[in-house]
């Protein structure tokens, strides 16, 4: 047992092990407003070698009241390869995110990850635009962290149904992002404005890179300014996974690629995927 | 020395565990080394590129879940230039698994996939069948006569017949793939199933209906896997529900020879690692030398209450 678990684990020669089925523990889960929670975990430093985009596939846990089945994908908010950290927030939705709330300091939560393929910033992308709604910033604060790091300048136009619900607002800051907040509640987050915005954004300032994630409308709208000003960007999508590693084919969506329509895994070939190659459904 | 092999019909396996069709494939080099699993079992192909079906393809039920992915397959071409050539560099066996919308195209895929790498042919005969009115050739038995019989002449590999679990004569069609040549069974496939969401009213699969999978479908393909090893002399290999060791002997203990896992790998990646250990540590203890001991050890001749009567004192 112990020779086919220690093969197991070292991997074949001609290919290296990158995704680990591990369990880490809870540090804390708490609620950061109505709608989001936060989940640190306290996590393996191999699995800890990730990349801004890429996400873990959790298992949740089974109680009463929720009994989740199949694992959940989960985007990392946050990773600290050092400190042996890793975050993610969460909306509480269903089963699986109902489950997770129950998680108390100390619990066992297994992971599997990191997974996907997650964003990059070309070398002459040096201005970078981030726009999100809702939650899909936790999925860009990892990019927005590396990007400040590799000292390039960055944007975040943050949007919401309120103030209440505007998230990481105050961690981009920190980071030295120059953040745009929009929300519904002020009328600012209207598909006119936001459009407006990024226009005057792109005039004023340059930008090289549009960054998101999620949100079809948001989709739709950048790759409408990437033809007309020639910008380039990644969108991270989401979908409904099974394995995460890529076996079920569960996961999958049309994209051009090539000239043709193809359908790609969101897990495997994404989550992030070229702004364009995208199509909005 | 403890011995885990098995022979499969003249295919020798270095353990009896190995995965599922459709729940493996080289992603699953990511988490650990293939070579520790007793076969590498290919999502099935099919001839010609298939895109799958629509989205939702999975959703979860309680204690199992529901799939209807469609077969998306690259096609035979890919499949000999990319997949024959990575599952190469592993000792293990690579049992390729396909499937056609009738017999004759059927044996025409099959004789293309003999090539040297692939050591089986797992015919997946489970899936529906464009001539007989969207049935499967296994849920009949002169159905599974009749494109068995071609697959058997298309090639001298090892053919092991997956049979389905929607059939309501699964001795009969066992016995059919065993007449026609077929040098194993899997018993079986997912169990035809639905699922709709009451707040929507839609059916929770984008193909309405779906095969049913993981521990809640245990107990009826086990019970198949038990019929069928007592019905034919060939080996059979269970497949249905396996998560734990005690799957894994419970099947082997109705007669499987071997076992395939599937669903559980979904959930987590390294079961198979486990259970290959956990075999090992099992045969240990009860000291116990060789698979042999266990498969088709089942006392069903002494399943009548009759003992338990007497011991409690009646």
């Amino acid at each position: 047992m112990q020779k086919k678990t220690l093969q197991a684990a070292l991997g074949h020669p001609e290919t290296a092990l990158t995704a680990f089925e591990v369990p880490t523990t809870v540090l804390s889960n708490k609620p950061v407003n109505a709608e989001y929670h936060l989940l640190v975990v306290s996590a393996p430093e191999e699995i800890l070698a990730c990349t801004p985009g890429q996400f873990f596939n959790l298992l949740c846990p089974v109680s009463d009241a929720h009994s989740p089945y199949l694992r959940r994908p989960m985007s990392i908010y946050g990773f600290d390869r050092h400190k042996r950290r890793l975050s993610f927030l969460y909306k509480v939705a269903g089963e699986g995110t109902g489950a997770l709330t129950a998680l108390k300091r100390g619990a066992i939560l297994p992971v599997l990850g990191p997974l996907g393929h997650g964003y990059s910033i070309k070398d002459d992308w040096q201005k970078l635009l981030i726009v999100a709604r809702g939650v899909g910033l936790a999925t860009l604060a990892p990019l927005a962290q590396y990007a400040r790091q590799q000292g390039r300048q960055v944007t975040a136009i943050c949007s919401a149904r309120s103030q209440a619900a505007l998230l990481s607002t105050d961690y981009f800051r920190q980071l030295g992002v120059n953040v745009i907040a929009l929300t519904d509640e002020d009328g600012t987050s209207d598909t006119q404005n936001l459009r407006s915005i990024i226009e005057k954004q792109i005039a004023e300032n340059g930008v090289d890179a549009f960054y998101t994630c999620g949100s079809n409308r948001l989709l739709a709208m950048l790759q409408e300014l990437s033809r007309h000003y020639g910008i380039e960007g990644q969108v991270a999508l989401e979908q409904q996974m099974a394995c995460g590693l890529g076996m079920c084919q569960c996961c999958v969506r049309p994209f051009n690629r090539d000239g043709e329509q193809v359908q790609l895994r969101v897990c495997r070939e994404g989550p992030v995927f070229d702004l364009m190659e995208a199509i909005p459904c | 020395m403890l011995d885990l092999s098995v022979n499969l019909g003249g295919l020798q396996l270095a353990n009896p565990i190995m995965p599922a069709s459709g729940t493996f494939s080289e992603d699953l080099a990511d988490v650990f080394d293939l070579d520790v699993i007793g076969a590498h079992v290919t999502k099935t192909i099919t001839r010609e590129k298939r895109s799958g079906n629509p989205t939702p393809r999975v959703c979860e039920v309680k204690g199992a879940m529901l799939n209807a992915i469609g077969i998306p397959s690259k096609g035979i071409e890919h499949f000999l230039t990319h997949t024959v050539p990575f599952f190469n560099r592993y000792q293990a066996p690579l049992v390729a698994s396909i499937s056609a919308p009738s017999a004759d195209e059927f044996a025409r895929l099959c004789e293309e996939v003999s090539v040297e790498g692939v050591a089986a042919i797992e015919v997946n005969i489970s899936c529906p069948n464009i001539e007989e009115d969207g049935k499967a050739f296994a849920m009949r038995p002169h159905t599974t006569s009749n494109v068995l019989n071609k697959l058997r002449q298309a090639t001298d590999k090892p053919l092991w017949a997956k049979l389905s679990p929607n059939t309501g004569e699964v001795t009969e069609v066992a016995l059919a793939a065993q007449e026609a040549g077929a040098d194993a069974l899997v018993v079986a496939n997912t169990l035809l199933a639905m699922a709709i969401d009451i707040r929507s009213r839609k059916p929770k699969l984008g193909n309405l209906m779906g095969g049913l999978s993981g521990p809640a479908l245990k107990p009826i393909t086990l019970r198949m896997a038990y019929q069928c090893a007592k019905a034919v002399s060939i080996p059979v290999i269970g497949c249905g529900g396996i998560a734990t060791l005690d799957d894994v002997l419970e099947y082997l203990i109705a007669g499987a020879s071997a076992v395939q896992v599937g669903t559980a790998t979904f959930i987590s990646p390294m079961t198979m690692v486990h259970l290959v250990g956990e075999l090992q540590e099992y045969m240990r203890t009860n000291n116990i030398t060789s698979l042999s001991e266990i498969i088709g050890s089942v006392r069903d001749d002494e399943a009548s209450d009759k003992p338990v009567m007497q011991e409690i004192g009646q």
